[in-house]
Order: C-alpha cells, then structure tokens, then sequence
C-alpha cells in the first residue's frame, strides 16, 4: 500500500538556526536515501516556504488567489515523501526515522485506493 | 523483473518473511531494527536475485544481509556519533558469521514474545496476528471492526513495553512453560472465537481468522509436542468442520441435533480424531484435550440420539474438576438432560443456575426453558425465555430464543 508522510514544522524553529534543527536538515537528503534502499520511497519533494505559493479558490465561477498562507501559523506543510509500504505500522516505523519528526510533525495517510467505496460520514 | 520472476518473488516473500523476520529480531535485538533490516533485504534481493539469480537457501540469504545492513548503519551511525563505542563493539561482535540457530526456535521465541503476559490481552492478539501470523494492520482491523490507527497504536505500544522491560526473547523455561504456553494457546482461542462466533459483519476477513488460528494451532503443535496445544487444535478443527452447518441461509442458529452432518468435513474430524487420541496418550490431559474429545464424540455420532451422551456427562465431570466454570456446569448439565432424561436436566440446571455467576448468562436460560417446556411447565418455560431475551445481544440468537417462545 502506498502512503503519503506529510511533514509539518514551525519554520521559526526549523529555520531558527539551533544546533539540533540545522543537523536535523543536514540529515534529511540521507534519510530520503535510506528510504530508497529499503524500497519504501516512491517520491518526495521539499516545499518552499509557503510565503512563497499562492491559496486558491474558485467560488460561483470567480477564481480568488490569495498570497500565503504565512509563517505565522504555527505548524505548515514543508514536504510530502510518497511511501510503498506493507501496512500502517510498517509506514509508521519508515516515516519515524525522518530526522524532521524530531523538530516538527509527520502525518502518515493511506492513499486511496479507488477500487474500494468512499467514507459514508 | 519480468512477471515470472516476479511472482516467484512474491511467493519467497510469502514464505519466508515470518521466519526471516523472527531470526532478525534474535541476532539485532529487538522488533524495529529487524523489520527494518528485513525491509533492506527483500529490496536488495529484489534488486540483486533478477540478475544472480535465486540463492539456494533464500532464508540464509535474507538472514545475512538484513544483518549486514543492520551492521551497517550501525557503524554509519557510530561512526557519526563518535561518543557511542558500545555500538561500534555490538557491531563487530554482530559480524561474527553466526548461522542462524534453528529456525523453529526462532518461530516460538517470536511467539512467546508476542504473547507474554506482561501485554494487555488485546495487544498480544494484534501482536501475534501481525508479526507471527503476517497480517497487516488492516486487515487486523477490518477483522476486528476497528480503525487502523486504532490497532496500530495497539501494536506500537505493545513493542515499546517489549523494549522497555527487556521482554527477553526466548522460548520460556521448563519452569514456566505451562504458564506461558497457556497464554499462545489462549490468544490462539480467542483469535478463533472472534471469528468463529460473529454471525454478522465482513464475512471473509472473519473467516480468516478461523483460519489463521487454525494455521497457528498447527505451528505449535509442529513445533511443540504439547498435549493441550494438540486439544486446542483439535478443538478448532472440530468447530471448523461443522461450521457452515450451524448457521442456515437466513443467518440463523440451527441447533447440533438439528444439524445436517453429511455436511460435516470428514477430514478435519479425522484429523482432529487423531490428535485428541495422541494428546490421550501422553496421559497429559487438560481443558483443551477434554473439549476437544466432547467435540470429537458428537462428531463422530451418526445422529444426535446416537451420541454416546454417558461418555460426555464423564468428560464433563473431569472438566469440571480441572476447569471449574459455571458455564463448564451448564454444559455438563445440558448433557445429563440428554442422558437422564428432562426431569434430571432441570434439576441439575437449577442447581447450576443457584450457585450464581450465571445471572447475566442468557443460554443458562434458554437452557432452562428447554427442560421446562419438555416436561409440559409452559408458564415457567415462558418466563425462563423471557429473562433470556431480555440478556441476549447477539441478533442471531435473540432470533433463536424468540422463535422458540413463539412454538410454545
């Protein structure tokens, strides 16, 4: 099964310049490494900072783009490695070796798989 | 790889991840360095096996390198951290070439871990079903109507408690095998039971779990000649084999006496037949063994008046004594009704039913009511089914006891 790892951080900490967020970043190319020797890595990218993008929404037929989000949130998404895992606990163990889990936040989700029916909420 | 190849892979993969993965744990101490090693070395076959071939022993050849990548990333990482010499030591001595002991040994330390007592109850099931039966998290949880997350806490959790207090990883001395051994064998039950007793929900993944018990039962019984694993395996064979007759097509319960038994699988009787003589014969003789010879007799009747009901209250009386439950009396009482006759049934039901503990029991009951509406006691019998109505849960057998109120 394929998962998504989306990584979360505060930018003012990763960015901050500390000992521990500075070797944390130094580490993550090795670790996109590791993930490929064991099989798990399917792809991953970094994401600029989110100053940097743009939020859209198209509402009656008028697309309205806004700047950001900015840093001021607390926690924003700062990168998405793909996964080929063989269960949730085998995704979970993969995505916690990331040298980012230590200084932000990893959500693991499964991705859909279309050939079974969506949620009923 | 082409699609050839790669099936026989998979096929490798299937049949030797369990056994590979449990030797991993021995020689790198512990459940995430093996599976991660285990990972690295199914992806270096898979990318060295299409080119070199398939090693003669694909096991040795997995074992080795998960232990060499473990090794190395462990001197990556002493290296990096050069204040960690203990870890630089463990990984010379780790590349001592040391064979694997026997793989079986392997196999049991894995299940003995997963199973020990020091893990709650619900963690040991999620644990074995996952790291001894190889399923994955989702499916454990779709069997057991949970969320994924839910039991992959379960199974986080129950490794860390594993790590912090050094849960050694072995096959139990003589001194407390017993003990040990009852707890694999009670996972094992309950994994069954699960499955065995839903009438309602995802009918597959429940019945796997029957299967997947009865495929662990098999392995301990390979792997240890042990008189209550063998009357625990007979024990699920027999239910096994009469399971597609005890329920009809509209879902509901259809009673042992009332069951088509040239539908019974004959093998799986046999089979079973055969274990609880040899589990007989180490003189050796627990609740399993005698559950499963109670089985054994009404599977072996050609009818249900044909069943040799004396023998069953006499096993009964021996369960009794090593296995003093109420329900182990309710039974037994059930079957001297059979033997005695109605009146003798109510009685010794009664007896049963004032000795306590069978308040919140509804089949004590069902039970009740039966003898009752067989010696003509319609009033007592309706408000027997009555107070079992009122405590039952399950849809199928609120079915069942209604529909018996409604005949009388």
């Amino acid at each position: 099964m394929r998962y998504a790892c989306l990584i979360y951080y505060n930018a003012k900490t990763l960015f901050g310049g500390s000992p521990e967020a500075n070797a944390a970043l130094s580490e993550c190319a090795n670790y996109d490494e590791k993930l490929k020797e064991s099989g798990h890595f399917v792809m991953g990218e970094a994401l600029e900072l989110p100053e940097n993008g743009m939020t859209l929404q198209v509402r009656d037929g008028k697309m309205s783009a806004v700047d950001g989000p900015f840093m001021e949130t607390r926690e924003m998404l700062g990168g998405i490695i793909l996964i080929e895992a063989t269960d949730l606990n085998d995704a979970v163990r993969a995505a916690s070796g990331h040298p980012l889990a230590k200084i932000g936040s990893i959500e693991v989700r499964p991705v859909v798989d279309f050939s079974t029916p969506p949620p009923e909420l | 790889m082409n699609s050839e190849e790669n099936a026989t892979f998979e096929a490798i993969y299937r049949a030797e991840k369990r056994s590979v993965l449990a030797t991993l744990i021995r020689l790198l101490g512990g459940f995430e360095a093996a599976e991660e090693a285990l990972q690295e070395a199914f992806a270096a076959a898979a990318a060295r096996w299409p080119r070199d071939g398939i090693p003669q022993n694909p096991y040795a050849w997995l074992v080795s390198t998960g232990r060499f990548k473990a090794i190395d990333r462990w001197r990556k990482q002493a290296r990096l951290a050069a204040a960690l010499p203990d870890l630089a030591a463990l990984a010379d001595e780790l590349y001592e070439p040391a064979m694997p002991e026997d793989i079986s040994d392997d196999e049991l330390r894995l299940i003995f871990t997963c199973c020990h007592p020091a893990l709650a109850p619900d963690a040991r099931i999620a644990l074995t079903l996952r790291e001894v039966a190889g399923l994955t998290t989702e499916e454990i949880a779709r069997a057991y109507i949970a969320s994924a997350p839910t039991i992959a806490q379960r199974i986080v959790r129950a490794k860390a408690k594993i790590r912090e207090e050094a849960i050694p990883y072995e096959v139990p001395t003589h001194v407390q095998l017993p003990e040990r051994l009852e707890s694999v064998l009670r996972v094992i039950y309950l994994i069954f039971n699960e499955g065995y007793s839903a009438t309602e929900g995802p009918g597959l993944t429940r019945a796997d779990l029957c299967l997947e018990a009865i495929r662990l039962g098999r392995l301990i019984v390979g792997l240890l000649q042990d008189s209550e694993a063998m009357g625990l395996l007979a024990l699920m064979l027999l239910h096994e084999a009469r399971h597609h007759t005890r329920i009809d097509k509209a879902g509901d319960i259809v009673l042992l006496e009332d069951q088509d038994r040239s539908l019974w699988n004959r093998n799986l009787i046999d089979e079973a037949g055969k274990l609880v003589e040899q589990a007989f014969a180490t003189r050796n003789i627990g609740p399993y063994v005698l559950q499963a010879a109670i089985a054994a007799i009404h599977a072996n009747a050609s009818t249900a008046q044909d069943t040799d009901w004396t023998q069953i209250v006499t096993l009964y009386d021996v369960l009794l004594r090593v296995d003093p439950s109420p329900v182990v009396a309710l039974n037994r009482a059930a079957a001297i009704s059979k033997r005695d006759g109605p009146q003798a049934g109510l009685a010794a039901i009664e007896t049963v039913i004032q000795q306590g503990n069978l308040q919140n029991y509804p089949l004590a009951y069902a039970a009740l009511a039966d003898m009752q509406r067989q010696l003509g006691m319609i009033e007592a019998a309706m408000i027997s089914y009555q107070q079992a109505i009122a405590l039952t849960r399950q849809p199928a057998e609120l079915r069942f006891i209604e529909a018996r109120l409604a005949d009388l």
